[in-house]
C-alpha cells in the first residue's frame, strides 16, 4: 500500500485545525472535523500513519503490532465515523485460549460462553455470575471510583484467585490495568468485550490505515508525514499555531494526539498553564509499556489452528508484578493465519508481554541485546508447548521493548496504554485552561484500545467543533 | 421551526446515524435509548449534527433533555424558533 508522503513544505500557511499525531484517535478527530467542514492539517513525525495501530514488513512477513482483538462495538463505530467498507472488513475471532497452572479453557469470549464456563467449569453459582455481569454492565465512567477491581472481584467471587485471573488477565493485556485500578474502568472495558466477543480486521492493520487515509483524503484533510511538531505556539492562553520542522503553521485550534504528558510538558510547555491546572496533572500516571516478539513462519510452511489469541502463563497465580517483570512467564500469543490477510498466504505469531520502561531504559547496549535474545528464547520455549516444531518453521525472529515503543510513539516512558484513570479528566479539561488546545489519545484506561481511541476521537472532535463554532 | 419540523429533523438525524433504526415505530414520550439501539456516542452525533446545521450549542449538562422525541422537541423549540 502506498502511503501519501507530503512534505510540510507543501502545507498551507493557515488551517482551522492542526491535528498532531496520527494514532487512531488523531485520525478519527481529523476525519470528523473535516466532515464537519473544517480545514484540517494532520501532521505525523513518523513516515507512516497509525500510531500504535501499525505494522512492519520483514522478508515477506507483515507483522501487526496492536491488532490483537477488539470489541464488537468497532463495527458500529467504524460505520458511523469512517465508512461501511471499513466496517465490512471486521470479522470475529472465535478461538480464545487460556492456559495457565490454574485452568485451561477455550472460549468465544462473550457473555453466554463466559457464563457457561464460570458455572460449569469453575462451579460458581449462576446467581453470582448474573449479578456480576449486571453490575459491570451498569457501570458508567462518572460513577463512584473508590472501589477497586480487586474489591469488585472479591465481592462476587470471594477467594477465587482462578476466577479473578480469568476475568483480569485479558484486560491487563488489553489496556495495562490491574486489580488496583478503579472497578468502573474494568467494568466498562470488560462489558464491551462481553457484548459479543472479540473481533479483528481482515486484511490487517495496513489495509485499515490505507482505507482510513483514502477517506481522509476524500474529505480534504492535508496529511504531512515525517513532520514533527516541535512546539505548540500559545500566546495569552490562546493557541496560535504549531512549529513543524522549523516552520510556523497558523491555527487557533490544535488537537494533540501525542501523549497527554508530552502534550503538556513538551509541546505546549508548562508555562502555558495555570498553577491550578498544573496541580491537576500531578496525580497523572502513565501506564506501563510493552514487549513483543515477532515470529515469521517460512514461506510454504503451515501452522495448525491452535487458537487466535492465547493467554498463557506458567506463573502460579495472576500477579501484576510478575506480569511486568523483564523475565515474566506470562504472555499472549496472537496467531495470524492466512485468513488475516486473504491473498497473502503467510503465517506469523506475535508474543506480547507487559513491561516497565525503567527496566529497559538504561541497559548498556550489549546487555540490552542480550535481554532481547533471552526474551525471544523464553517466548519460543513457551510457544513450543503449542507448536512443538516452531523453531524449524520460523525464519524471522525479532523483539521490541519499551525502548522501541518510545522511539516510534515518543510517549513518556514508552507507555503503550496511555495513562491511568486520572489522565481522562486532564485530557478533557485542557481547553478550559488554554483556548483551542485539545488532546486525544489513550487516557483513563477506558479510552484506550482501538475502540476506545476511535470513540474518544469522536468525543474530542465534538469538543473542538463546539469551540470552532463558538 | 414548528414542533413537527423539529421532530422530522431529529428523526432524520437518527436515521442517518443508524440506517437500520425503525424510526416509524418510535413512541415520542418513551426514552429513545429504550426503543432503538442508541448509545451515548449516538447522542453525541445528534448534538454535533444540530450544531452543524443550526449553529446550536447543546452543553453537556443538557444532554439528558434529548432523551425522548418529545423532550427533544420541547428543548429545541425555543432554541430553533428563528430557524
Amino acid at each position: 500500500m502506498i502511503m501519501p508522503y507530503n512534505s510540510i513544505d507543501k502545507a498551507a500557511d493557515v488551517y482551522d485545525v492542526v491535528v498532531v499525531g496520527s494514532g487512531l484517535g488523531g485520525l478519527t478527530t481529523a476525519n470528523r472535523l473535516a466532515n464537519a467542514g473544517h480545514k484540517i492539517l494532520l501532521v505525523e513525525h513518523h513516515h507512516r500513519l497509525g500510531g500504535l495501530a501499525t505494522w512492519f514488513k520483514r522478508k515477506g512477513h507483515i507483522f501487526d503490532i496492536s491488532l490483537h482483538g477488539f470489541p464488537h462495538g468497532m463495527l458500529k463505530t467504524c460505520r458511523k465515523y469512517w465508512n461501511r467498507a471499513i466496517m465490512d472488513s471486521i470479522v470475529q475471532l472465535k478461538n480464545i485460549v487460556f492456559d495457565n497452572p490454574q485452568f485451561t479453557i477455550k472460549t468465544t469470549f462473550d457473555k453466554e460462553d463466559f457464563t457457561s464456563i464460570l458455572t460449569n467449569h469453575f462451579k460458581v453459582p449462576r446467581s453470582s455470575v448474573d449479578d456480576f455481569f449486571n453490575t459491570v454492565a451498569g457501570m458508567n465512567f462518572y460513577d463512584d471510583r473508590t472501589m477497586t477491581t480487586r474489591e469488585l472481584f472479591e465481592q462476587f467471587f470471594p477467594g477465587r484467585s482462578d476466577v479473578h485471573r480469568l476475568l483480569m488477565e485479558p484486560i491487563s493485556y488489553a489496556n495495562g490495568s490491574n486489580f488496583d485500578d478503579p472497578a468502573i474502568t474494568y467494568g466498562i472495558v470488560f462489558s464491551n468485550f462481553m457484548n459479543k466477543g472479540v473481533f479483528t480486521f481482515s486484511g490487517g492493520t495496513d489495509k485499515l490505515i490505507g482505507m482510513m487515509v483514502e477517506e481522509l483524503e476524500k474529505n480534504g484533510v492535508t496529511i504531512c508525514t515525517n513532520s514533527r511538531v516541535e512546539r505548540i505556539v500559545i500566546d495569552q492562553k490562546q493557541v496560535r499555531g504549531v512549529i513543524v520542522n522549523g516552520r510556523l503553521i497558523e491555527t487557533s485550534c490544535v488537537v494533540s494526539n501525542a501523549g497527554i504528558l508530552n502534550t503538556i510538558e513538551d509541546l505546549a510547555g508548562r508555562e502555558s498553564f495555570s498553577a491550578e491546572f498544573l496541580e491537576k496533572i500531578k496525580p497523572v500516571k502513565v501506564n506501563n509499556s510493552s514487549c513483543q516478539v515477532y515470529m515469521g513462519i517460512r514461506e510454504g510452511e503451515k501452522l495448525d489452528d491452535i487458537g487466535d489469541l492465547l493467554f498463557t502463563s506458567t506463573a502460579p497465580v495472576y500477579d501484576v508484578d510478575e506480569m511486568l517483570d523483564i523475565e515474566t512467564r506470562s504472555r499472549t500469543f496472537s496467531l495470524y493465519y492466512p485468513k488475516t490477510r486473504p491473498g497473502h498466504d503467510r503465517y506469523t505469531v506475535v508474543a506480547s508481554m507487559n513491561g516497565r520502561f525503567d527496566d529497559w531504559a538504561n541497559l548498556p547496549e550489549e546487555l540490552y541485546k542480550d535481554e532481547k535474545k533471552k526474551m525471544i528464547e523464553r517466548s519460543l520455549v513457551d510457544l513450543e508447548r503449542y507448536i512443538p516444531d516452531i523453531r524449524q518453521k520460523c525464519d524471522w525472529l525479532e523483539a521490541a521493548t519499551p525502548r522501541t515503543f518510545q522511539r516510534y510513539t515518543l510517549h513518556t516512558k514508552g507507555s503503550s496504554f496511555g495513562t491511568k484513570f486520572e489522565g481522562l479528566e486532564v485530557s478533557r479539561s485542557l481547553f478550559n485552561d488554554v483556548k483551542g488546545l485539545f488532546h486525544v489519545g489513550s487516557v483513563g484506561i477506558i479510552m484506550s484500545g482501538w475502540l476506545g481511541a476511535i470513540n474518544y476521537g469522536v468525543i474530542v472532535a465534538n469538543d473542538a467543533d463546539a469551540y470552532l463554532r463558538s | 421551526m414548528t414542533r413537527d419540523q423539529i421532530k422530522d429533523v431529529i428523526v432524520e438525524i437518527i436515521q442517518d446515524i443508524d440506517e437500520d433504526a425503525d424510526v416509524k415505530s418510535i413512541s415520542p414520550d418513551l426514552p429513545l435509548r429504550d426503543q432503538l439501539d442508541l448509545d451515548s456516542m449516538d447522542f453525541l452525533d445528534i448534538v454535533m449534527e444540530l450544531r452543524k446545521r443550526y449553529q446550536l450549542q447543546v452543553p453537556e449538562a443538557d444532554y439528558p433533555e434529548l432523551a425522548s422525541l418529545t423532550s427533544c422537541v420541547n428543548y429545541l423549540e425555543p432554541r430553533l424558533k428563528d430557524v
